[in-house]
């Protein structure tokens, strides 16, 4: 294994309390979460880490988010979609404020991974917050100033719902090999210049690396979105042992 | 439990309950490889569509829709039924 291959990190998880540093709004319904987790073991681009809250009564709630910070990074971030009836995300979207607390465990998950020295090229597909552990791999990608090709194919509902854009928009400008195409499922603004439909065959054809280059293929996000997207890539013809999916429930993570 | 944790009827994969089988397993089971017994088809945990949430959830077999692992957490500790696995392989830690 390449030295870049991570610590394993074996015996049980535990929870550890982390503080809010800042909340990020990324989109009317997004926030993201930059967190301080003393003696955090480390985490792979890609992984996730489980939340709890506790309310005054003792009655614990517990939702997955994906890391969106570099492995890299001095501390860790989280993304958090609003979802109006759900437990967490009300909370972590909308009320919490640097200085708060909760809990957190992790880094976890093994599979839906990618280091540097992995290598690439890199394709990456993602739907709404589905980017968020892309997101990971592209800044780990960034900061290790890695050469593997990478191309990520994103979509959001709106351009108001894009996530991460700026930063985005920099990293795609700055000539690395990143390559973006959004697409827009629901409106298409005056002079938008992406896609304005659904992931299909013929955009991850034409958006994406042939599978002659054996791209290692990384697709985040809805239900629908990830096994369409995923079928139309066996399609094509790239390797089964190369796309790695991670779904989303249908109110989203 | 919240309404954010259930994930109705649409498929999940086995990284959604990661955390849940780490209170059990001692390492990350996301990789294991896990093959059915219904079917003999095997591939990595983190593959398999999983029905359920944090809670509780099922891992079935693409190919035959066996049960190959069901996880829940109860009052009385982390259920495990894995009767459906013909074996489950964990990669050598690096």
């Amino acid at each position: 294994m390449p030295a870049t291959e991570p610590v394993a990190q074996p015996g049980p998880l535990r929870w550890r309390t982390v503080e809010v540093i800042e909340a990020i709004a990324e989109t009317p319904r997004v926030k993201s979460l930059v967190l301080r987790a003393p003696e955090w073991p480390g985490h792979r681009a890609g992984q996730h880490v489980d939340v709890r809250l506790t309310g005054e009564d003792g009655y614990q709630a517990q939702r997955s988010y994906s890391l969106a910070s570099a492995p890299e990074a001095a501390h860790l971030a989280i993304t958090v979609e609003r979802v109006d009836d759900g437990e967490v995300s009300p909370y972590l979207a909308e009320e919490v404020r640097p200085g708060d607390r909760f809990e957190l465990r992790g880094p976890i998950g093994g599979y839906f991974v990618w280091t540097v020295g992995m290598g690439g090229p890199l394709f990456l597909i993602a739907g709404g917050s589905g980017i968020a552990p892309l997101m990971a791999m592209v800044r780990h990608r960034a900061v290790t100033r890695s050469s593997a090709p990478a191309r990520l194919i994103y979509s959001s509902r709106t351009a108001d719902d894009i996530i991460y854009r700026g930063e985005l928009e920099r990293l795609a400008a700055s000539e690395s090999g990143l390559e973006v195409t959004h697409t827009l499922t629901r409106s298409r603004p005056p002079g938008w210049r992406g896609e304005t439909r659904r992931i299909d065959r013929a955009m991850l054809t034409s958006a994406g690396f042939p599978p002659s280059l054996r791209p290692r293929a990384f697709v985040c996000g809805p239900t629908g979105l990830v096994e369409t997207a995923a079928r139309a890539l066996l399609e094509i013809g790239h390797a089964p042992n190369l796309i790695k999916t991670e779904r989303f429930g249908p109110t989203g993570r | 439990m919240a309404a954010d944790d259930r994930a109705g009827t649409a498929p999940l994969d086995g990284n959604a309950v990661a955390g849940l089988l780490r209170e059990v397993f001692a390492c990350e089971m996301t990789v294991a490889i896990i093959t059915c017994s219904g079917c003999g088809t095997s591939g990595p945990a983190g593959a398999i569509r999983v029905f359920g949430g944090a809670m509780g959830a099922i891992f079935r077999c693409a190919t035959c829709d066996t049960a190959v692992l069901r996880v829940a957490r109860t009052p009385r500790g982390v259920w495990l039924d894995l009767r459906g696995a013909r074996s489950v392989v964990v990669p050598n830690s690096r």
